[in-house]
């Protein structure tokens, strides 16, 4: 099997589903430039309400094709999450609009302790698994297997993403979002309320948030009310890769991010094993004659990449890859 | 042609802590131009930024086209007729020259007389139709100044309001700035007009206020402003 190739289907795969979330946080931090923490638990909200509907499905309707069944939880996790994110504008942001730059962003962190913890409440701190309804369906390209699951995930992404662009670039409505984006007061001065834009772009991400919430539950069978956390830092540092505020940014910071972590996370148990300097001692050459490996840093170390990429943006990019000027205000 | 288009009585503005406007009276009537000068700080582009709906007056009254509009947030009225062009100019500039005329006329929803008035629009301004698919950031000085007058003709507005329109911009295109000015101001739309360059303004104008520290202090015809020795000195630089 090939390494380089399969690492790279899976961090595509992975990539996929960071940039739909990280166009989420480039949307609203380009409007409002607020980084809504709490995005990453409306992605686990849109996963918890996906898989509580696919269980009851599946268990009441065995009968039902799987894909009818994971449409009716993303149909499920859509108004649900589109819902959630509305009231959060609503509630949380728009009082703190004018309010110092630090009191949203708080508040924003507050909000996903608040909606991590609503979930605890509903969903218990159990995971769900994702039923076998599924059946695995295998590919080989070059050497590499890819399934049916990763090509879906894939395609609804590459979907959703080509309809965002199509919406903020050929409509009215995206218009003015990208003239709200650049000059507020000047959007309403050409007839554009303000606070409708807003809302509509966090309703926006949040229905992207859902669908992301339920790919990345179906890809790794789980869903858990903690996961939104780790998966939302990943995905906001997809988006600072890409230059926040920048939606083509967001889209391929994701997609980087996802390929970096995912070839780190298959080479790092071979760059990192101490078997290679074994002339360094003679216990190590010892130990290697026995197991033939003796590995630093192993796989599990998959998460450290995204956020050794987030620093060294920070570090030497701060603006990121596609980003026009350096964020002096975040 | 009596009628008050706009009517702004007693109005006071304050502004991060400053009292910038300080109770003002001002009229304008339909069909006429009305320059409002001043030196840097008088409150003029306050003035405006209430007129519009951007600053919320602290106190006083403005009445458009007969009625309160105190408490009418900007975009709607834009729908109303009354649009403002920014002092800056304020163009879009990630969006092309043809979106921000669009954006102009975003309140509008008659897409076939959008159409003509695009046309009208590059009629008057051939350089923005050679400009139409360019991002509104590359365009000079002068041509962001076309976009925007161009921008705020486009809502179809019964009464415009222009902030410093021959800001930064050399000699020549302000010539060529007022000359627009005066052609919008012909196809029937009333113009309060805010100007640094007070002899071009009340060249143009049927009248003029003075402001000075937050209030009128002269109101009168254009032509007599022209020749009233404190202007002249004061604001004509003689």
């Amino acid at each position: 099997m090939d390494i380089f190739l399969q690492q790279l289907i899976n961090g595509l795969t992975a990539g996929s589903v960071y940039a739909v979330v990280a166009l989420g946080y480039t949307m609203v931090y380009g409007i409002i430039q607020l980084i809504n923490f709490a995005h990453g638990e409306v992605v686990m909200i849109g996963a918890m309400v996906a898989f509580s509907v696919i269980m009851a499905l599946a268990g009441a309707q065995p009968g039902l094709p799987p894909v009818v069944i994971v449409l009716a939880g993303v149909a499920a996790a859509v108004p649900v999450c589109m819902a959630v994110g509305y009231l959060l504008e609503r509630l949380a942001y728009r009082p703190l609009r004018h309010a110092p730059r630090l009191a949203p962003l708080i508040t924003a962190i507050g909000m996903s302790i608040v909606l991590q913890h609503l979930a605890l409440l509903i969903w218990s701190r159990d995971p769900i698994a994702f039923p076998q309804i599924i059946p695995l369906q295998v590919f080989e390209i070059g050497g590499a297997a890819i399934t049916g699951v990763q090509i879906a995930i894939m395609l609804v992404s590459v979907v959703m993403m080509a309809g965002l662009s199509a919406m903020i670039y050929r409509t009215r409505l995206g218009a003015a979002m990208r003239a709200t984006a650049e000059n507020p007061h000047v959007a309403s001065l050409m007839g554009v309320d303000i606070d409708r834009v807003i809302a509509v772009t966090f309703l926006i991400g949040a229905a992207l948030a859902a669908v992301a919430g339920v790919m990345v539950g179906t890809y790794y069978g789980i869903a858990h009310y903690t996961m939104g956390a780790t998966l939302g830092l990943k995905a906001f540092s997809a988006a600072v890769l890409g230059g926040i505020g920048n939606m083509a940014g967001a889209m391929l910071g994701g997609l980087l991010l996802g390929v970096v972590e995912a070839l780190g996370a298959g080479y790092v148990g071979e760059l990192t094993d101490l078997c290679h300097a074994s002339f360094l001692s003679d216990a190590l050459v010892e130990r290697c004659a026995r197991d033939g490996h003796l590995i630093l840093f192993g796989s599990n170390y998959q998460d450290v990449f995204a956020f050794l990429v987030l620093i060294l943006v920070l570090v030497f990019r701060p603006s990121g890859l596609l980003g026009e000027r350096v964020a002096d205000r975040a | 042609m009596n009628v008050n288009l706009l009517e702004a009585k007693n109005l006071k503005v304050s502004y991060g802590g400053i009292n910038a406007v300080k109770g003002i009276d001002l009229e304008v009537k339909e069909g006429e131009l009305v320059a409002l000068i001043g030196a840097n700080g008088a409150g003029k582009t306050t003035t405006l930024k209430a007129l519009c709906g951007l600053l919320h007056p602290s106190g006083g009254q403005i009445h458009y086209r007969g009625e309160s509009i105190l408490h009418t947030p900007p975009h709607r009225l834009v729908g109303q007729g009354l649009a403002l062009v920014p002092e800056g100019r304020g163009i879009f500039g990630r969006l092309t020259v043809e979106e921000n005329l669009a954006m102009g006329a975003y309140s509008r929803d008659d897409a076939a007389a959008i159409r003509t008035d695009l046309e009208r629009v590059y009629h008057l301004f051939p350089r923005l139709a050679e400009r139409r698919r360019q991002s509104g950031g590359t365009l000079s000085g002068g041509e962001q100044q076309m976009l925007a007058i161009g921008r705020a003709v486009m809502s179809r507005p019964k009464l415009l309001l222009l902030d410093e329109p021959s800001m930064g911009l050399a000699p020549l295109m302000v010539q060529k700035i007022f000359e627009t000015v005066l052609a919008v101001a012909k196809e029937g739309v009333t113009l309060l007009l805010v100007e640094q360059n007070a002899k071009l303004a009340l060249e143009i104008s049927h009248r003029g206020y003075v402001m000075e520290s937050g209030l009128v202090t002269l109101a009168d015809e254009a032509k007599a402003l022209l020749n009233n020795p404190q202007v002249r000195k004061a604001y004509l630089g003689e």
